[in-house]
């Protein structure tokens, strides 16, 4: 069995072990049926949840939207991850990545007057941009001072927080009769168009080509890594950065590239959420989207194509989620439980392999983590 | 000491994929030496991790005196009367001697507190009677690797044990550690125990052992006395077909000197001088070896000359030009190829395929990549090219290079290096850790270059591969290039002599 194959199958795995960890907390917190000891409610509850997460995610075009609209995000933020993770590098900054990229694609959102065939790409380019040389600093640091990149992107998710903070309430930024930190509108012209918008103007259909950006975005990883010279040394480096020294790459130089690179995909995430679903900015705008792209990255294993599956499973559970606590009463803190588990799962192959008997080598799970060694 | 024959029968132990063993049977009795050899791979660590108790056999006994026994663990192996010393020691090294030797069987005192008099008297004993000569109040970081191995002994011989498994004892020793370590197994076997020396090397086998059994794809293959046969025969029944062990070279004909150090010195950032003033050179037409024990400065000099090192004084310049400061990627533009001593740490990227690695120092070549774009065709074809001609074995070249054996690994560096037009070779320890075949072939690699017009440096601790390969033979100490000989003009002996810091009588001063 080929590697991919293998490591599809552990992936799918540890979703199912996931899955089953959380319907066994669904059926044991269902207090109420539990009380009467009335088991059968209990499974009850736990189907029409799991029946009201598919329907909620894929049992309607609105549920296609609203998981659509989840993923794009995740999928840019955590192709950020991801093409660090070859690089070796732990990118934990996706957040400030995303607040920079909002901040630039607001920027031009607002400030300029174009026809929206040049002022949608320059705002995208200008988010990746925004992106990119956040992204860079602390690759910089790292080249320069060895600095290790997971303690200087967190930091500077916070630095990157509160400038946000306090620039939405400079007059540049700032909307007209609000004190608090929100943004003004940008231009028509500069707003992504809807996904659906071929359908009429549903306002219930949220989704909006960000996740077009963001196909293009995984093809370019795709092409960078399988194609390009750079995409060659950037894996070296990641896998091994002094044998890549010994190859005669300039590995410092490439952990710079990397993280602009990386940064220029959160960046577009931050972007295309500005633009694309909310037309303004707030100092949310970023939210828990960094984090999670961690998860969707190394459920993705790093690769193009596993980094999009994984978004869209993500934003299939957010989207769902929210159905499930409408129809029943379990709430969608459980799509976090699951989430964990499911990232749990993927770290603890051994188990997984206890769990379902599988033979052979496990070990091989761990490349994904390598950004640790520093 | 009462007689003991300890016995393997019919053992078969499978791992996924593969047989390690397959029905094995060997004995040795108390008062002999057993030979075990084998090629890298043929399943002598398992087999040694089946009678240590390590391993579970899937098939097969172990017996003690005939009687069936089993092992479910270390312990229970020492019980019986097995130790082990192993490859990689396990030593504690901030301990002192009888410390660390008396650790899980601890003489003790009143109130349990250790009795560390005891202790060192029970080191003494051991260390007297075998002529270890350790002091038993020694710090274990403060001695040589030959010392630390002695007190691996003791550590067995105080459990009592009457076989005695040494794990390729000699890989870390110099040859005079080497002829000091036989003369341990003799005073061993002379009183009257049994030992099972695991080894890759020929010439070991046959000077120690009683008799010698070859292990090759997990079944013994041969059983052979040491005076009833040769080294080529057993290295035949390892690799399972004849093999030249004597490198097959004309004599070099240098010409003008290609690669020149000049005073060159290394220091590490803890400010020690691990190279010091190194000076020659390399012509066109010969193969300098740099003898030396393991880390007396070789490999900061190989990394000074091949650029992943600052140099702190001196010049380097090839074919004239000097390179002292150029990076890697301009010594590899200059002409200098370059197979790192270390071929997992530098060589390779494991995790990448054989192709990926077989373009890792050439991938910027036109040949290769256009601009940013890799040519991948023209890099698939190139390797299959490489793959048949340097007889790599694998099924499929788009597989990581981690799923080739050692040999494989170091032929697929060799092949990258060696493949394209140099002027200088510079391969620092080439065969280390591959097997019979394998170094016969790399070997003639190395040879073919220099018939090639090429200079070639080879950096090995292997004395045996230093006096067969080399036209000229440096040695390495301290730092220092302390000799200069033409290696058919002076013995092993006066070589191992220079390695250690001595001078042979009557030998000039280089």
């Amino acid at each position: 069995m080929s590697e991919t194959l293998k490591s599809l199958r552990f992936t799918l795995l540890a979703v199912v072990a996931a899955l089953f960890v959380s319907a066994f907390i669904i059926v044991i917190t269902d207090i109420e049926a539990l009380g009467d000891g009335d088991f059968g409610k209990a499974f009850s509850t736990l189907g029409s949840a799991y029946w009201g997460l598919f329907k909620g995610s894929f049992g309607s075009l609105r549920a296609i939207s609203n998981t659509i609209t989840g993923a794009t995000p995740l999928l840019l933020a955590g192709l950020a991850v991801s093409a660090a993770f070859k690089a070796g590098l732990f990118n934990i900054g996706a957040t400030g990545q995303m607040l920079a990229g909002a901040v630039t694609g607001l920027f031009v959102g607002f400030a300029f007057q174009l026809p929206a065939i040049i002022h949608v790409p320059f705002a995208l380019l200008a988010s990746a941009a925004g992106g990119a040389a956040f992204g860079a600093i602390p690759g910089v640091l790292k080249a320069r001072t060895g600095a290790h990149e997971v303690i200087t992107t967190i930091m500077l998710n916070g630095i990157a927080s509160f400038t946000v903070l306090w620039l939405f309430k400079t007059e540049l930024f700032k909307r007209e009769g609000r004190d608090d930190a929100i943004s003004k509108f940008v231009e028509d012209s500069a707003k992504l168009p809807k996904l659906f918008g071929f359908m009429g103007n549903r306002i219930d259909l949220l989704a909006h080509t960000g996740f077009i950006v963001g196909l293009l975005a995984t093809f370019a990883f795709w092409w960078l890594l399988r194609k390009t010279t750079l995409g060659f040394e950037m894996q070296a480096t990641g896998f091994n950065q002094e044998a890549a020294r010994y190859a005669g790459m300039r590995t410092k130089s490439l952990m710079v590239v990397s993280m602009a690179i990386a940064g220029a995909f959160a960046g577009l995430a931050g972007g295309s959420e500005v633009l694309g679903l909310y037309g303004y900015a707030s100092s949310s705008v970023a939210g828990e989207i960094g984090f999670d792209a961690i998860a969707v990255a190394l459920l993705g294993r790093s690769t193009p194509v596993g980094t999009l599956v994984s978004a869209l499973l993500f934003g299939a559970l957010q989207a769902g989620g929210r159905q499930m606590q409408v129809d029943t009463d379990v709430p969608i803190d459980l799509i976090i439980v699951l989430r964990a588990l499911i990232v749990m799962f993927i770290a603890a192959p051994l188990l997984v392999k206890a769990m379902f008997r599988v033979r052979g080598d496990a070990t091989s799970f761990g490349q994904t983590f390598r950004g640790w060694g520093g | 000491m009462h007689e003991m024959k300890f016995e393997l029968r019919g053992i078969t132990k499978r791992f996924p994929g593969i047989v390690a063993n397959d029905n094995v049977s060997l004995s040795v009795s108390t008062g002999e030496v057993l030979a075990l050899i084998g090629e890298n791979g043929a399943g002598k660590s398992t087999l040694m991790n089946v009678l240590y108790g390590l391993y579970r056999a899937d098939e097969g006994e172990l017996l003690i005196d005939g009687q069936a026994t089993q092992f479910s663990s270390p312990a229970d192996a020492i019980a019986a009367g097995i130790g082990m010393v192993h490859q990689h020691f396990r030593l504690v090294p901030v301990m002192t001697v009888a410390e660390t030797v008396v650790l899980g069987v601890e003489p003790t005192g009143r109130l349990g507190s250790l009795d560390i008099v005891e202790a060192r008297r029970m080191v003494r004993e051991v260390s007297d009677k075998y002529h270890l000569d350790l002091d038993p109040d020694a710090i274990i970081e403060d001695l040589s690797v030959g010392e630390r191995q002695r007190v691996e002994i003791v550590k067995v011989l105080m459990r009592d044990a009457k076989i005695v498994v040494f794990d390729e004892p000699t890989a870390v020793l110099t040859p005079s550690e080497i002829l000091e370590f036989f003369g341990i197994v003799r005073s061993l076997v002379a009183a009257g125990r049994g030992v099972i020396f695991i080894t890759h090397k020929l010439k070991e086998a046959l000077d120690i052992a009683d008799r010698i059994n070859v292990l090759r794809r997990g079944k013994v293959v041969g059983e052979a006395l040491p005076k009833n046969t040769s080294e080529s025969a057993i290295a035949e029944m390892m690799v399972g077909r004849a093999v030249l062990l004597v490198v097959d070279k004309v004599p070099a004909t240098p010409r003008e000197a290609m690669l020149t150090l000049t005073d060159v010195s290394v220091v590490d950032p803890d400010g020690r001088t691990t190279v010091d003033g190194a000076s020659f050179d390399v012509r066109v037409g010969e193969i300098v070896c740099v003898a030396g024990v393991q880390g007396n400065g070789q490999t900061e000099l190989v990394e000074a000359i091949a650029g992943m090192r600052r140099v702190a004084g001196g010049s380097i310049s090839l074919g004239g030009k000097n390179i002292t400061g150029a990076s890697p990627r301009e010594r590899h533009a200059a002409g200098m190829a370059h197979v790192p001593e270390d071929r997992q740490r530098q060589g390779l990227v494991t995790e990448l395929s054989i192709t990926e690695n077989l373009v890792l120092t050439r991938y910027h070549d036109a040949e290769f990549s256009q601009g940013i774009r890799m040519k991948w065709d023209v890099a698939n074809a190139k390797s299959r090219e490489l793959v048949a001609a340097y007889d790599i074995r694998t099924t499929d070249p788009s597989q990581p290079a981690s799923t080739l054996s050692g040999g494989n690994q170091q032929k697929v560096i060799v092949a990258r290096e060696l493949s394209r037009e140099t002027r200088v070779v510079v391969a620092a320890q080439p065969t280390r850790g591959i097997d019979v075949g394998s170094i016969e072939y790399v070997h003639a690699q190395i040879v073919k270059e220099r018939d090639a017009g090429r200079a070639v440096l080879v950096v090995s601790t292997e004395l045996d591969e230093v006096m067969s390969l080399a036209d000229r033979v440096l040695v390495m100490y301290r730092g220092k290039i302390v000799a200069d000989v033409d290696p058919k003009k002076v013995s092993h002996m006066d070589i191992g002599l220079y390695m250690a810091g001595s001078r042979p009588a009557g030998a000039v001063a280089s």
